[in-house]
């Protein structure tokens, strides 16, 4: 289970407080209008931002001494997710072993990796020379070979149309449904939230709420959220 | 930034230790011999004339460049992006070369000369504080053109084009503003440039009326053996060019970035014949200015390649050898601080602005010299200094493209474990290598065309091309010049070639 304790995190006069739960094994949409706080949030789970005050804890192991890499979480960005001087296979080993030299297991493991997401045939390729949709791809299997049981998403697939997005929200929830990861995904689309997520985390106004279940808190918005949707009252 | 994540930051600070042990310990020698005397009248005619002709030149440059830079601005035609790239180049020609191909054009025996010979005129001297100032004019002119250049075409289009719709004056309204802006800082700039200028002052100065600081510095070490009278000296430069690099950063000119000269704005305002001519005849003029001497230094180095003493062959290996040793320093240097970034890396980089090479030569020499024959350090001082001279350049060149590397790409590799050695291994020398090979052919054809400690260190035998070429000089064996600074120019374009080259070919990015 992942807790924010009292969590408060800070770049500047911006500032964010969180003091939520997250269950092992949900799947969380984090929406709110831009500059709300989302990145910001993930960035102090992932270990990019220090809190100023509070704490991470993970099945009761406080995260805030480890380095990004220590924690138990692996995090997809909204770009930049891939090296561009390296093949989808090196990109993909990365997440088993930080050496631009993989042993043959691990060239195997990643392998299979790529043909999971469906980039069969692909393995030698560099990012420049492989699509929107199969960075993307190629990304979630660097996330699959981790195995790590927090996974952060910032809004991965935002560049994609919305058919693909639909596509790789599926794939996402496929491949981490069978290891029973917990996810927190940063969204615009409440159609992706209800596509994805089990529950609604809104970031709004300097504070993460606790996650509500996705239908109910879209059915009967708060006022903060209804905003951001561009609801108006008398809907 | 969280606890194990980021590039290695340590081999910065040991650099930015080194530099300061080498930049403000060179100090400490200088200092205590200045007990010994004070300065003399020559002394302060030599701070006189140092000031005077950089003023002069950094004046000249910005105000020639004005002109220059407003009809390149305005002005489209065929060779317009040649030219532009011509403008940088002499950031790298080698200055002595630069001076002879001066000679040739308005020396004693120059075209000139010739010219006015024929019409019965009377003959010039190009020796002097003229002869200084003009060369400095030429090495900085195509600098402040390119300056002034890039202030002009960070001008919005659209405020020419609201300008031309409300029939508003241009120049009170957009240009002069802009020039408030840039042209102190070109203006300090090159000042700070023409305060170390060894070899200009070397060859067309000289004598009670033209002799620089760091030419004082150097008669007073080769000829005189005054090395209190020198250690004055080089304090005495280190004030100015401290105080002069000072200014320089306070009104930092515009980084120069690679793009954006190539577009010229479309304007209303100079459509008439008569702006036309003058844009046409301050683009001609300048292109004359800058190419005659180039051409004809090739040309009499082409001529004279049959002069080339035997000394040529030893000389360019150690040039060479002198050149990469300071090439691999410099880019080590600048890698390890860009790494690192912050004010720390900042400072330690713009240190060798404030220390000329011939001042470090100056304390270095100071220290050596009770403790081992100067000929034997020769040129491990003279690759040293030569490292050290050309380090802002290549953090100039280097920590943007590092800092970029960071901000794409420094979350992904602290999430997968890159930090340290193997994030540097992995990510930042792959992605950074076109920066690396150019911050590396900056730094290999700068110390080829320079000449300085070598000149205050070498024994027989030891010259490298730059210093033998200067003794040709000297010795009015100007076929045989001609042909060494030929030779001089060639390695210095082809080691920044090779080096650039190496950072490019095959670069994914």
């Amino acid at each position: 289970m992942l807790r924010l304790e009292q969590l408060e995190l800070g770049q500047g006069s911006f500032r964010l407080v969180a003091d939520l739960e997250v269950p092992r094994g949900a799947s969380v949409a984090l929406m709110g209008p831009s500059g709300g706080g989302k990145s910001t949030l993930l960035a102090g789970i992932a270990g990019f931002l220090a809190p100023r005050s509070g704490r991470v804890t993970w099945d009761g192991v406080d995260l805030g001494p480890l380095p990004p890499l220590a924690r138990p979480i692996s995090v997809l960005f909204q770009d930049n997710n891939l090296f561009p001087h390296l093949t989808a296979l090196q990109n993909v080993a990365l997440g088993l072993r930080p050496s631009l030299r993989p042993s043959p297991e691990d060239r195997q493991r990643a392998g299979s990796a790529l043909v999971r997401v469906g980039l069969a045939g692909l393995e030698a390729r560099r990012p420049a020379e492989l699509s929107g949709g199969q960075q993307a791809r190629a990304a979630l299997a660097r996330v699959l070979v981790q195995d790590r049981p927090l996974v952060l998403m910032d809004e991965p697939f935002g560049a994609l149309g919305p058919a693909l997005r639909a596509e790789m929200l599926a794939l996402t929830r496929e491949v981490l449904d069978g290891r029973g990861a917990t996810l927190l995904m940063v969204t615009h689309d409440p159609a992706d939230a209800r596509r994805l997520a089990g529950a609604i985390c809104l970031v709004a106004d300097g504070r993460a709420h606790p996650p509500q279940p996705a239908e109910e808190l879209l059915a009967d918005p708060p006022p903060a959220l209804r905003a951001y949707l561009g609801l108006t009252q008398a809907t | 930034m969280a606890v194990g994540s980021g590039p290695p930051r340590l081999p910065g600070a040991l650099v930015a230790l080194l530099m300061a042990g080498l930049c403000l310990g060179t100090l400490i020698p200088l200092l205590l011999r200045t007990g010994e005397g004070g300065l003399v009248g020559a002394d302060w005619a030599a701070l006189r004339f140092t000031l005077v002709q950089a003023a002069l030149s950094a004046g000249l440059s910005v105000g020639l460049g004005v002109p220059v830079a407003r009809a390149l601005a305005r002005r489209r035609f065929p060779g317009r992006s040649a030219l532009v790239t011509l403008l940088g180049a002499p950031f790298v020609l080698p200055v002595i070369v630069a001076v002879l191909g001066l000679l040739a054009l308005f020396g004693r025996s120059g075209l000139v000369n010739e010219a006015l010979g024929l019409i019965g005129g009377p003959r010039m001297s190009v020796y002097g504080l003229h002869g200084v100032v003009l060369a400095h004019v030429f090495l900085n002119l195509p600098l402040a053109t390119r300056l002034i250049l890039q202030g002009w075409l960070d001008i919005p289009a659209e405020r020419f084009r609201l300008a031309a719709t409300l029939g508003a004056p241009i120049w009170p309204l957009l240009e002069w503003p802009m020039l408030r802006r840039i042209l102190p800082g070109a203006f300090a700039a090159i000042f700070a440039l023409c305060l170390t200028s060894f070899s200009v002052a070397l060859i067309l100065g000289g004598g009670p009326r033209a002799t620089t600081v760091e030419l004082a510095i150097y008669q007073a070490i080769r000829f005189e053996a005054d090395f209190a009278g020198a250690a004055q000296l080089a304090l005495l430069q280190y004030a100015i060019c401290g105080v002069a690099a000072g200014f320089a950063l306070w009104l930092s000119p515009p980084a120069l970035g690679g793009g954006g000269l190539g577009r010229s704005v479309e304007r209303w305002d100079a459509a008439g014949a008569g702006a036309r001519v003058m844009d046409a005849a301050w683009i001609g003029g300048a292109a004359l200015f800058l190419l005659l001497p180039l051409g004809l230094a090739v040309l009499r180095g082409v001529g004279g390649l049959s002069d080339l003493p035997v000394e040529t062959m030893g000389a360019a290996l150690r040039s060479v050898m002198v050149a990469v040793s300071a090439s691999v320093l410099t880019v080590g240097a600048a890698l390890a601080l860009a790494l690192r970034a912050g004010t720390l890396a900042q400072l330690a980089g713009a240190l060798p602005l404030a220390a000329s090479s011939l001042v470090l030569g100056t304390g270095l020499l100071l220290v050596l010299r009770s403790v081992v024959g100067l000929s034997a350090v020769a040129l491990p001082v003279t690759a040293l200094v030569d490292a050290v001279a050309s380090l802002p350049f290549a953090l100039r060149a280097l920590a943007p493209a590092v800092a970029e590397i960071e901000a794409r790409h420094g979350r992904l590799a602290d999430s997968l474990g890159l930090v340290g050695a193997r994030r540097l291994r992995v990510v930042i020398l792959p992605l950074a290598r076109p920066a690396l090979g150019f911050a590396g052919g900056l730094a290999a054809a700068l110390s080829m065309g320079n000449l300085g400690v070598i000149a205050l260190f070498a024994g027989p035998g030891q010259e490298t091309l730059p210093l033998l070429m200067a003794q040709l000089m000297g010795a009015y064996r100007m076929e045989a010049a001609a042909a060494t600074g030929l030779l001089i120019l060639a390695l210095a374009l082809l080691l920044f070639w090779i080096f650039d080259r190496g950072g490019r070919i095959d670069a994914s990015s």
